[in-house]
């Protein structure tokens, strides 16, 4: 919001129509309407992801036609109509998005109900092709479009969002508990709701990797006298953070030298106009380059310089897995592949860039933010601020898509510190090109392998060295390189590995955490391997990971003894029909049209659920109130996801009432435990663990008032609780129990911490309680004189051990091919020069081909009725089918991705060459 | 002029920038993607008003295409096949969200080496109509732009049409092939427009191609469009061209594609964009 009090320069009373409101506004006639609608009128449903045309967030209708808001003058709309999202009546089209899960986590979708009101305006049946033109300009980032194209298609049909009866809601495809707000324009994200009369923050960044010395500030505090502070490193109480205790490498604010371009040196604190007019260049920041490291060879080099003083050889960490004698079973091989594979700097691309705000309550500081984590932010504030951690309190806000790049701080301890000091509010919202500068990326990797079988195909030994570019500081690095390791070699029988990770520092932007933590990346290498030995064995793809997949009872590299969720087998038997008709398809198209060719490919994965060996427990309490509320206390953030949906259902479910019976405070880090992070697809297998253990107690504690046996049945309707047993009813009525500090009259608790071992020297150990399977097939063309490359139709079958809600599973499993597509085909970051949405490019809705998801569910006992997680595991096997796929296609192995049209091309020319 | 203005008319859009420099606004597709996370700054002549500008119409021996015709615009418009490429690209540039602000004057006058608009016109023998307080002046289009982001345009001059000659000959086709590194909202990697006018025996007597993103301005091949004159319309006229005729073209590295990528693939999309053209009745 604009200060109340400060005048606007150039301001103009402008009069137009919002949502058939009569209006009219007092701003410069050049602001951008998206700017005008949000902050002068609060109409915050219209959302900015970009400021500049590419990923329609902003999309209103002007009389009647769809445009950017963020690319209309104020000026322009005198006299005209406006619609906004929160000006559409809730409706079919509405019903359609809350029925098929169309909105993840949301901030596309008011963009996407303005466009396709007015698609449906002309065509009120439109084709599948019709939905992807209108609706085309808006770009989502979790749900790979097929639930949007599927909502829009079923607009006005059968609602099959009813709720389902008690003891039903596992399984069923009950509607998001956050659904409907995301869909009205009223869900808060981190930009939304910033008081009135907060001072803004705005950070000074490197051009580049230097040193710098900061000059006399008094001139630009005298051409900006809105400009109340500006903070330097010296201004923070304990300069550091870092996602590891022990390795706070990373200055909130830079002291002195920027390791990279986009990192912090100044944050400016003032009124949101001023800070608008200060331009980068007249802040007296004089800048020295230095000798940076760029690329992997650069920082292993042996005279390199270090990125870190205290860090030789620019070494972040080492982590590897030891079994069998790898070196010995070479030699028993019948076939050998090896390879190297490159693979790209990956931006996360949520259409929410970082927002948030902070005030001073006291002697306590509350943060408002879109985030993954409250908890590590709220720790690891405190430990900026040199605060105690209950003195920061951490509400998350609606956060408008993760995918792991919300796991670091960005945000948090700059404006916490600036309203500590300032005892007002302070808000910062990034733009785009900043957020992707400053934020972490996907780590770009160089994976050696080698797999080696014998004449069956059954695979004996195999070696991974992975390295992989860590950037400036460690962030989730070791993360990384931890787990690896550990998923290096494929779900695959093998008992002679050998696996290393390695993570090394150089001059560019954290690599953080990213959908996978540096599996993606491994997985591209070890499937190429394995079809090599396919092609030289002369055994089908498909029939070769059979033959190996892993398996009840077997013992995975680090020595662990799987038990009975082990659905690859089951994964791949489900694509078999497909497998088989896709390669019959392939070869009838190839021999008809020479122009494009058809390939079908395959992709395999395993990915542990949870952290790598350390606890990660969850905490999550219940609580019944006087008026039979039942709330549960969720600290687990939902980004999108759908977790609190989830956990609803599970508590649902445990207790025996109706899904819509479970009201929720989600996140808040007063009002709720630490149910950890929302990451490594933990949330559904520990947090919906606890929050069964949590009904549990309840039902316990409920059943023990009237002494009614473990098997009784309750039934909850408003103040009155009735538990039948056997024959008995027992009413208890809620209005007379007492009530505690929260207004409880009963509550229940529920912790689990899947149980782990730490890996010894050798990597061997339980680092997981539980891993989910998946394999993919993709068929693609390929247009072999341009090196594009149009994936047709994906397959992917995946072992969720249970899928609670399937239509939330398969929107994972979209999102994460979604993004697969895009690490294969066409993202890569390159600082300076891709920092914004259309010169880095994700996929649109007319990049997606045909999905079909089929759910295998080989039950974990441990997890909640069975289930496992599917967030990471979706995007895994993506990119090695479609990698396979351009091969079978070509015959080109892709070692680098992404396969961009001109690298396909001088691959495929090289191999024409190659063939004479 | 202060801030911000948005005349109704010609001749008080024209007074104004002959008073002071000033960025003229159409569409905005340009103008506020160049200023993320700040204000325009500087003077800002917003033309969307100038009831004058609008418009698509058939002036006898010439098409008149005003300044505030709109990609929307453009794909709607009853036009002939010679059109066909610049609907074509037109239906490809951004959403229908960027389409319907868009405008094509607009795209020419920003020159970016990647705006999709200019070998468009350029296959279209397409003139920018450039006015000022001083009078009207016509360009073509090729003469029009001048470097990356760089044109003839003089500071106090509106580009208020582009007039697009008639062709001489009884039929003309036009068509358009866009390259980019995903299926949609995508800069061109390399962009082809190709204009042929056809005899009733169906012999090509003119032909006109443009590329794209292959040079810092775009450019026509002189030599390919020599080599098609007096070829048959059949899908054989891809054939014609040759590596020998992209002699114009200076393609360069970027993040989007090499420079040899960029020549390879535009003769291939040269040669399937004439293919197209046989297509046509
Ligand atoms: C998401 C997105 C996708 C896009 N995709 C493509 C694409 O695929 N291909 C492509 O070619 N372009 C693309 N563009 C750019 C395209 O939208 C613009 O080039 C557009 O056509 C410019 O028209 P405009 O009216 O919006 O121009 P404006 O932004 O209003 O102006 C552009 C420039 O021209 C000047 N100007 C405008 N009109 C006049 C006039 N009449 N007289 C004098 N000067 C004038 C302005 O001062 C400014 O310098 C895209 C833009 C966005 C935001
Ligand atoms: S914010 Fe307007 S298009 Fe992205
Ligand atoms: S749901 Fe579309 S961006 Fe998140």
């Amino acid at each position: 919001m604009n200060d109340a009090t400060a005048p606007i320069a150039g301001a103009e009373a402008i009069a137009f129509t919002v949502n058939g409101r009569p209006i009219t506004v007092a701003a410069a006639p050049a602001k951008r309407l998206a700017a005008a609608l949000r902050d002068d009128l609060g109409l915050t449903g219209t959302k900015v992801g970009c400021d500049a045309g590419d990923c329609g967030a902003c999309t209103v209708l002007i009389d009647g036609a769809q445009f950017c808001s963020c690319l209309v003058p104020l000026g322009r709309i005198a006299g005209s109509e406006v619609t906004t999202v929160e000006g559409l009546e809730f409706g079919p089209l509405q019903a359609a998005f809350h029925r098929h899960g169309a909105a993840q986590c949301g901030i596309c979708a008011p963009g996407l109900l303005i466009a396709a009101t007015d698609l449906l305006r002309h065509t009120p049946a439109p084709t599948e092709q019709e939905v992807a033109d209108a609706l085309g300009g808006v770009l989502c980032r979790c749900t790979g479009y097929r639930k949007i194209v599927d909502a829009v298609l079923d607009v006005g049909g059968d609602d099959g969002g009813k709720v389902p009866s008690s003891g039903a809601a596992v399984g069923a495809r009950t509607v998001k508990v956050d659904g409907i707000a995301k869909l009205t324009g009223e869900a808060r994200f981190g930009a939304d709701a910033v008081p009135t009369g907060a001072l803004w923050l705005k950070a000074v960044r490197a051009p580049y990797p230097a040193r710098f010395t900061v000059g006399e500030l008094g001139p630009l505090r005298a051409a900006h006298p809105g400009l109340v502070r500006v903070l330097a490193a010296a201004d923070l109480p304990c300069n550091a953070f870092g996602i590891y205790p022990e390795l706070r490498d990373q200055p909130v604010l830079a002291d002195g030298l920027a390791r990279y371009r986009g990192e912090a040196v100044l944050a400016l604190v003032g009124d949101r106009d001023s800070l608008a007019l200060v331009d980068a260049g007249s802040v007296p920041v004089s800048y020295e380059p230095i000798q940076a490291v760029h690329g992997l060879d650069a920082a292993m080099a042996k005279d390199a310089p270090r990125v870190q003083a205290d860090k030789p050889g620019n070494l972040l960490v080492e982590g590897g897995v030891v079994s069998g004698d790898a070196d010995r079973a070479w030699a028993d091989c019948a076939a050998l592949a090896e390879g190297v594979f490159e693979t790209s700097a990956v931006e996360h691309a949520y259409i929410e860039p970082e927002a948030g705000w902070a005030r001073r309550t006291g002697d306590r500081i509350e943060i408002h933010v879109s985030t993954q984590t409250p908890y590590m932010d709220r720790d690891e504030t405190a430990h900026v601020l040199g605060l105690a951690p209950d003195q920061v309190r951490i509400v998350p806000t609606t956060c408008g898509g993760g995918f792991g790049g919300k796991l670091d701080l960005l945000v948090q301890p700059l404006i916490a510190r600036a309203a500590w000091l300032e005892g007002r509010p302070v808000a910062w919202v990034l733009d785009r090109p900043e957020s992707m500068a400053a934020s972490t990326k996907r780590h770009a990797a160089r994976i050696t392998a080698r797999i080696g079988a014998d004449d069956e195909g059954r695979l004996r030994a195999a070696s991974v060295d992975a390295v992989f570019d860590t950037g400036a500081y460690a962030s989730w690095g070791p993360t990384v390189a931890g787990r690896v390791p550990i998923h290096g070699c494929g779900p695959y029988r093998l008992a002679n590995v050998r696996a290393r990770g390695r993570a090394y520092f150089t001059n560019t932007a954290p690599a953080g955490a990213f959908r996978g933590f540096g599996v993606p990346q491994t997985a591209i290498a070890h499937e190429a391997l394995i079809d090599d030995l396919a092609a030289s064995l002369n055994i089908d793809r498909l029939e070769i990971r059979s033959r190996n997949a892993l398996r009840p009872g077997d013992r995975t590299a680090t020595g662990q003894v799987l038990g009975d969720s082990v659905g690859l087998a089951a994964c791949l038997e489900a694509l078999l029909p497909d497998w088989h008709a896709a390669l019959a398809e392939a070869e009838a198209f190839n021999a008809a049209d020479p122009r494009s060719r058809r390939g079908v490919g395959i992709g395999c994965m395993w990915y542990g659920i949870g952290n790598t060996a350390p606890s990660n427990p969850s905490t999550m309490r219940l609580a019944l109130s006087r008026d039979g509320t039942l709330t549960l206390y969720n600290g687990a953030v939902d980004i999108g996801q759908g977790s609190s949906t989830v956990l609803a259902q599970v508590v649902a479910d445990t207790l025996g009432v109706p899904v819509d019976r479970v009201r929720m405070v989600v996140g808040d880090t007063d009002r709720t435990d630490d149910a950890g992070k929302t990451s490594a697809s933990r949330q559904t297998f520990i947090s919906g663990r606890a929050a069964q253990l949590a009904g549990e107690d309840l039902t316990q504690r409920i059943l023990r008032l009237v002494n009614a046996g473990a098997d009784a049945s309750l039934d909850l309707d408003g103040p009155s609780l009735t538990v039948t047993d056997g024959g008995a009813r027992h009413r208890i009525d809620l209005t007379a129990l007492p009530e505690d500090a929260d207004g409880a009259v009963l509550a229940g608790a529920g912790r689990f911490d899947p149980p782990t071992t730490p890996l010894d020297a050798d990597g061997q150990g339980t680092p997981y309680a539980t891993y989910a399977f998946a394999a993919q097939m993709a068929v693609v063309d390929v247009d072999l004189a341009l090196g594009m490359t149009r994936p047709v139709y994906i397959h992917a079958a995946h072992d969720v051990g249970r899928a609670i809600n399937p239509t939330l599973t398969e929107g994972q499993i979209h999102g994460g091919i979604a993004q697969g597509l895009g690490l294969a085909l066409m993202e890569e970051y390159l600082p300076g020069r891709t920092e914004n949405l259309h010169d880095y490019l994700i996929p649109t809705f007319c990049d997606m081909p045909g999905i079909t998801v089929t759910l295998i569910e080989q039950a974990e006992p441990l997890g909640p009725f069975g289930a496992k997680g599917v967030g990471e595991p979706a995007l895994i096997p993506t990119a090695p089918a479609i990698l396979g796929a351009i091969r079978h296609a070509t015959g080109v192995r892709v070692t680098r991705v992404p396969a961009l049209p001109h690298r396909l091309r001088a691959a495929i020319r090289d191999m024409e060459r190659a063939n004479g | 002029m202060v801030g911000y203005a948005r005349p109704t008319k010609l001749s008080e859009a024209l007074a104004a920038l002959d008073r002071a420099t000033a960025t003229v606004i159409a569409g905005g597709t340009d103008v506020y993607p160049a200023h993320v996370g700040r204000a325009v700054p500087g003077d800002l002549l917003d033309i969307s008003a100038v009831a004058e500008l609008r418009g698509i119409a058939d002036r006898g021996d010439h098409w008149r295409v005003g300044a505030l015709a709109t990609w929307t615009d453009l794909s709607r418009a009853p036009l002939p096949a010679l059109f066909d490429g610049l609907k074509c690209a037109a239906s490809a540039i951004g959403g229908i969200q960027i389409q319907n602000a868009g405008t094509l004057c607009g795209n020419l006058c920003n020159a970016s080496p990647a705006a999709d608009g200019i070998p468009a016109m350029m296959s279209l023998d397409g003139r920018v109509e450039l006015s000022s307080v001083g009078g009207i002046e016509t360009l073509p289009v090729g003469q029009f732009v001048t470097g990356n982001r760089r044109t003839a345009r003089r500071p106090n001059q509106l580009m208020t049409a582009i007039l697009i000659p008639k062709p001489a000959a009884p039929r003309a086709y036009g068509a358009f092939t866009k390259l980019g590194a995903r299926a949609s909202l995508v800069i061109s990697i390399v962009m082809v427009a190709a204009v042929i006018e056809v005899s009733l025996a169906g012999v090509v007597v003119a032909a006109r191609v443009a590329v794209g993103a292959c040079s810092p301005l775009a450019c026509r091949l002189p030599a390919l469009e020599a080599a098609l004159v007096g070829e048959p319309l059949t899908s054989a006229l891809g054939g014609i061209a040759q590596d020998s005729h992209l002699g114009p073209l200076a393609p360069i590295d970027d993040a989007r594609a090499s420079a040899a990528y960029r020549r390879d693939a535009a003769l291939t999309v040269i040669r399937r964009t004439l293919e197209s053209l046989a297509a046509n009745p």
